[in-house]
């Protein structure tokens, strides 16, 4: 049995500092039982020096005291019990059970903070995913193993766009992700309405959920997130499943590891965010990837909301630098009600490249894609010049370009909340609003392609109509 | 340390036990009882062995910083000490590895852990201990060597031979020598120094990593390093030994851009550190290197490669050595005669891990926390860049070329990475974002990036591309910035307001970006241009400039049919034929200017 230690020299946000300590252990899981409760709370060693260990609390340190606490060192670091079982049930942020059912009976007890994946081990995403989202699966394309961000803000629909890729994700073979879902520090109805939209669309069963709430210890969202990860581990690498991480919202995260580090006094970086708040960021985002010779996968898709919209900002500034690009939610196109309101531009998915084309996707994938974006593009520099110069001064082409970005923007990026569209309804789509430019201007499509496509499309985009 | 030191500590191979942990925060660990022990010497910590290195004494207490996850490390547990510095190894096997930042192949990593994640405490050789090589003597037994002087070879890939070299520090008559199959460890030669003593010479060497490997002296650099990027090596060109940077907000292009140059670039020998990046990016350069053919010797790329690879995600400590080490490795190549190139992504990851253990030392911060020896550490580390008269009696020259990405906060430039940076190199590309918005690839802005190297090439391009190579490029660089202010012009009143001949300007510029500085890095036949074809190119290009300025300012000129010719749309396709000669271009050049003649 482990020493109780009562000498608590202070208490101060969600540090406590231990006196006396003997043989404790950097990252040791701590127990502390306050007087007069029954259930403990737990935190964990940040700082050992003979004698003095400084105790980052996982749980609210109000109602704490300094006299009559006690704190035993538990002689390991902070672990999560894993099972097969998880799936279909909700958690709360500190991995317990939160859906009145009965408690977990875990197969593996797993330590949260996990191992870096050896980058010799990994092997190269390439499976396409259908989000049945167009402007991500044509534009800015998905795939299995990925971490791909939602840069979003304030008042900005990403919930309901992350729901929709929950709901909606598929890969080519038809299989479905499991998905292990984390709220950090963001209200009761944003949770809620999750919880909801999974339970109507019969995807509750193969979730996942931690909730953290607004309401939670801040502290705790520190956690939260390596529970979701070391469970999508657990599912991906030794059950080989499919598994897709949706966490949110990070921001929140990083604003608690902003508040641990002004507690503890250390020289702040950018915005007071401390200054290892990139290399805490990549232990959770680089959590994500395919290794070689286990079936299952992890993708990540993690939100976070801009303050002011800033993509400078701190935290969506070093979110992007480690994740592989990033859907941008345009206030602009949101505005106009369009939905979802992806910044084509503005994303990127850096893999793209890996899950298009023949066997994937389509053969006229890529040409395609560079052709909408280049004329997308031109279209809004041509919507630009009309402002200052006045429509008529545009010629043909550019008339056309003007029309064609409307287009786009009202049909291709534009789908509803419940469509779910396969990548060949989208590609055929972006055919058909190409037919609206002259054909001179196309150059990055090929005449055959031209040909093969725009005609096919024509015809099955009218048979729905 | 002298090379004999080293070995005795390598041939007893044991741990000395040093002191007692006193503290531990993050990757820090201070150890009391420890007065034996010197500045950055390798320790374990604790019976898990986890390796660290000393980069601070106080009396007996030394401040370790430890390259693995401390986790369960606490006062009491013991420091081990090894009397070595923390040294990077050096020998034939070095080639086609991948190596965390403290040079343990994850090869190796992967076996001993069984799984796919880095455990700790693992132990694994640099290069492997066991392989025999086939080690022919370029020596023979009564010749006077120096250090650095060649006195084997080994074929260390297809396209690499290995030189062994006299370590720096001995020296004298070569006693024997051997010819035959040898482990890296097996004695090669035995030297009979001037005192008489006998030191034996094995193809393995260590040299500490911190410290620059000696050379004879640095060579003013006047050959260009050739990529095959156009906007690189006709705009803003490095230097065969020069110093360059790639700054750039992320989504800019930076790693697609030093992967490009690590692909086709014309060095022998490439080392690649990617120094707290993402992990499937190495994995994509693991996956593509043994398939790409280097353009230069028809071979795997890979077989050429060192690659370092420690992502964001691994021990920050070891992301601080990381830089050292790959850059201790590329030295050691240059010493053999060699043109190195080494690309660093990224070093503000570097400057991070610096500014992480600054801070849990409690030093005074300097700007945005970042320690007040940023500057001088950037600029050490560059330094070690050159061409060199290496050591040894042949007088060889070797270079080594540094390509720096720096990822500044929100991409702008005047936090202290990026300015420190700026301060030594004199390669400036600089990625935009609003390029890559657009999808112009390779971003980078024509308008403010910079080469320093331009004027020393200037002999070079006359000999091996054309006497007017210069001035073409200049003609295009200032078509370019005209291009820049003349459409605020246009943003203002529109494209009728201009004069003939700014219509002109514009619609060369715009060929210059579109045809010529615009590259597919992710095309097979687009991605390499040689130097005599980009000459080519832009010549074609600026031929319309030339040609066109008297006819177009002509009254009365309808513009129109400039924009109308046939030889304009053809401007286009000049990138995809790729084997067209020098003749074939002048001709292309004929044709626009008599068909721009025929306008008049």
């Amino acid at each position: 049995m482990s020493k109780e230690y009562t000498d608590i020299s202070s208490i101060a946000g969600p540090l406590m500092v231990v006196d006396g300590v003997e043989g404790a252990k950097y990252e040791e899981l701590v127990e502390v039982n306050v007087a007069g409760e029954d259930k403990p709370r737990f935190g964990k060693v940040l700082d050992i020096a003979k004698g003095r260990a400084v105790v980052q609390m996982f749980d609210d340190t109000s109602g704490m005291t300094a006299s009559g606490t006690r704190a035993r060192f538990k002689g390991e670091t902070l672990k999560l019990g894993v099972s097969e079982d998880m799936l279909g049930r909700v958690f709360n942020g500190a991995g317990q059970v939160a859906d009145g059912g009965p408690e977990l009976v875990p197969e593996q007890r797993r330590d949260i903070a996990g191992e870096p994946i050896n980058p010799y081990s990994r092997e190269f995403p390439n499976d396409f995913i259908q989000t049945g989202v167009g402007s991500i699966d044509v534009m800015n394309t998905l795939v299995r193993g990925q971490k791909l961000p939602i840069f979003s803000g304030a008042g900005l629909p990403h919930a309901r766009l992350a729901a929709q890729i929950a709901r909606q994700a598929s890969v080519k073979d038809g299989g479905e992700f499991a998905i292990v879902f984390a709220t950090l520090g963001v209200s009761f109805e944003e949770a809620e309405y999750f919880r909801r939209e999974f339970e109507e669309a019969g995807a509750l069963e193969r979730s996942v959920l931690f909730i953290n709430t607004a309401a939670d210890p801040v502290v705790e969202r520190i956690s939260t997130p390596r529970m979701a990860l070391t469970t999508a581990e657990y599912l991906a690498f030794e059950k080989g499943k499919h598994v897709l991480v949706i966490l949110t919202d990070l921001t929140n995260y990083c604003e608690a590891l902003r508040e641990v580090s002004a507690a503890r006094k250390e020289v702040p970086g950018r915005r007071g965010y401390p200054g290892y708040l990139y290399t805490d960021l990549s232990t959770l985002y680089e959590r994500a990837g395919r290794v070689k010779g286990k079936e299952g996968t992890i993708t990540q898709i993690p939100i976070l909301t801009m303050p002011d919209d800033d993509k400078t900002h701190p935290v969506p500034d070093l979110t992007g630098y480690i994740t592989e690009g990033q859907f941008v939610i345009s206030r602009e196109l949101y505005q106009r009600g369009v939905f979802p309101p992806v910044d084509v531009q503005g994303s990127l998915s850096r893999l793209w490249a890996a899950g298009v084309g023949e066997g994937k996707t389509r053969e006229d994938h890529k040409n395609l894609k560079d052709q909408l974006f280049a004329s997308y593009a031109t279209g809004k520099e041509v919507r630009e010049l009309a402002v200052v110069l006045g429509e008529a001064s545009l010629d043909d082409s550019d008339r056309a370009h003007l029309k064609f970005a409307d287009a786009f923007e009202a049909e291709f990026v534009g789908q509803g909340e419940y469509e779910n569209r396969s990548v060949e309804e989208s590609l055929d789509i972006g055919w058909k609003l190409l037919s609206m430019l002259p054909v001179s201007s196309l150059k990055r499509v090929k005449k055959d392609e031209i040909e093969k496509w725009m005609k096919t499309s024509e015809n099955t985009v009218e048979a729905e109509a | 340390m002298t090379k004999t030191e080293e070995k005795t500590v390598e041939d007893k191979n044991t741990d000395i036990p040093g002191g007692v942990i006193e503290r531990v925060t993050g990757p820090l660990v201070r150890a009391r009882g420890m007065s034996e022990a010197k500045l950055y010497e390798v320790v374990k910590v604790s019976e898990e062995k986890l390796m660290g290195e000393i980069i601070e004494l106080h009396g007996d207490v030394a401040a370790i910083q430890v390259y693995e996850e401390t986790a369960g490390i606490g006062p009491g547990d013991v420091v081990y000490r090894t009397g070595r510095t923390m040294s990077a190894a050096l020998g034939p096997g070095l080639l086609q590895s991948i190596y965390d930042g403290v040079q343990r192949p994850l090869v190796k990593i992967e076996e001993a852990a069984g799984n796919c994640f880095i455990t700790r405490g693992i132990e694994a050789d640099a290069v492997d201990m066991s392989k025999k090589w086939a080690f022919k003597p370029t020596v023979k037994a009564g010749d006077m060597v120096v250090e650095g002087d060649v006195i084997g070879e080994v074929e260390e890939t297809s396209v690499i031979t290995h030189k062994v070299m006299v370590p720096p520090g001995m020296g004298g008559k070569v006693a024997s020598v051997e010819s035959g199959e040898f482990t890296v460890t097996e004695d090669v030669a035995t030297l009979e120094t001037a005192d008489g003593k006998k030191e034996a010479v094995q193809m393995l060497q260590y040299w500490p990593i911190r410290a620059a490997r000696p050379k004879k002296s640095k060579i003013f650099p006047s050959e260009p390093l050739r990529t095959g990027g156009r906007s690189i090596d006709t705009f803003f060109p490095i230097a065969k030994g020069g110093a360059g940077c790639i700054p750039g907000p992320f989504g800019a292009g930076k790693t697609v851009t030093q992967q490009s140059i690590a692909k086709y670039c014309d060095a022998e020998i490439i080392v690649y550190i990617g120094c707290g990046e993402r992990g499937n990016e190495m994995t994509e350069v693991l996956d593509e290197f043994p398939h790409l053919i280097d353009p230069n010797t028809g071979e795997p790329l890979m077989k050429r490669t060192i690659l370092i690879a420690n992502t964001s995600n691994m021990p920050v400590a070891a992301r601080e050595a990381s830089v050292y080490t790959g850059i201790t490795i590329a030295e050691y190549y240059r010493d053999m005669g060699y043109n190195v190139a080494l690309m660093a992504d990224s070093t503000s990851r570097w400057a991070e891990a610096m500014r992480e253990i600054s801070g849990r030392l409690e030093e005074m911060p300097g700007e945005e926390g970042y320690p007040a020896y940023l500057s001088s550490r950037t600029a050490e580390f560059y330094e070690r860049a050159g061409i060199v008269k290496t050591l040894g009696g042949d007088d060889r020259t070797g270079s080594l070329t540094v390509i720096g990405a720096v990822s500044p906060p929100g991409g702008d430039l005047s936090e202290p990475v990026s300015q420190a940076t700026l301060r030594v190199t004199k390669t400036f590309w600089s990625l935009d974002s609003d390029l890559a918005y657009k999808k112009h690839f390779p971003s980078i802005n024509w308008l403010i990036s910079y080469s320093l190297y331009a004027p020393n090439f200037e002999e070079f391009w006359a000999k091996e591309v054309a006497p007017d190579y210069s001035q073409v490029r200049s003609t295009a660089l200032s078509l370019l910035e005209k291009e820049s202010k003349l459409m605020e012009i246009v943003r203002l009143v529109g494209m009728e307001s201009l004069s003939n001949g700014d219509r002109l300007v514009l619609e060369v510029a715009r060929m210059l970006r579109e045809d010529f500085l615009f590259q597919d890095a992710f095309s097979k036949d687009d991605a390499y241009t040689p130097l005599d074809r980009q000459y080519g190119i832009l010549k074609s290009i600026v031929t319309f400039f030339e040609a066109g300025q008297e006819v177009v300012t002509k009254p009365d000129f309808e513009y129109s049919t400039f924009a109308a010719m046939e030889t304009l749309g053809k401007v286009a396709t000049l990138k995809d034929e790729l084997e067209w000669t020098k003749e074939d271009y002048q001709k292309f050049q004929d044709q626009v200017r008599s068909e721009i003649n025929a306008l008049a």
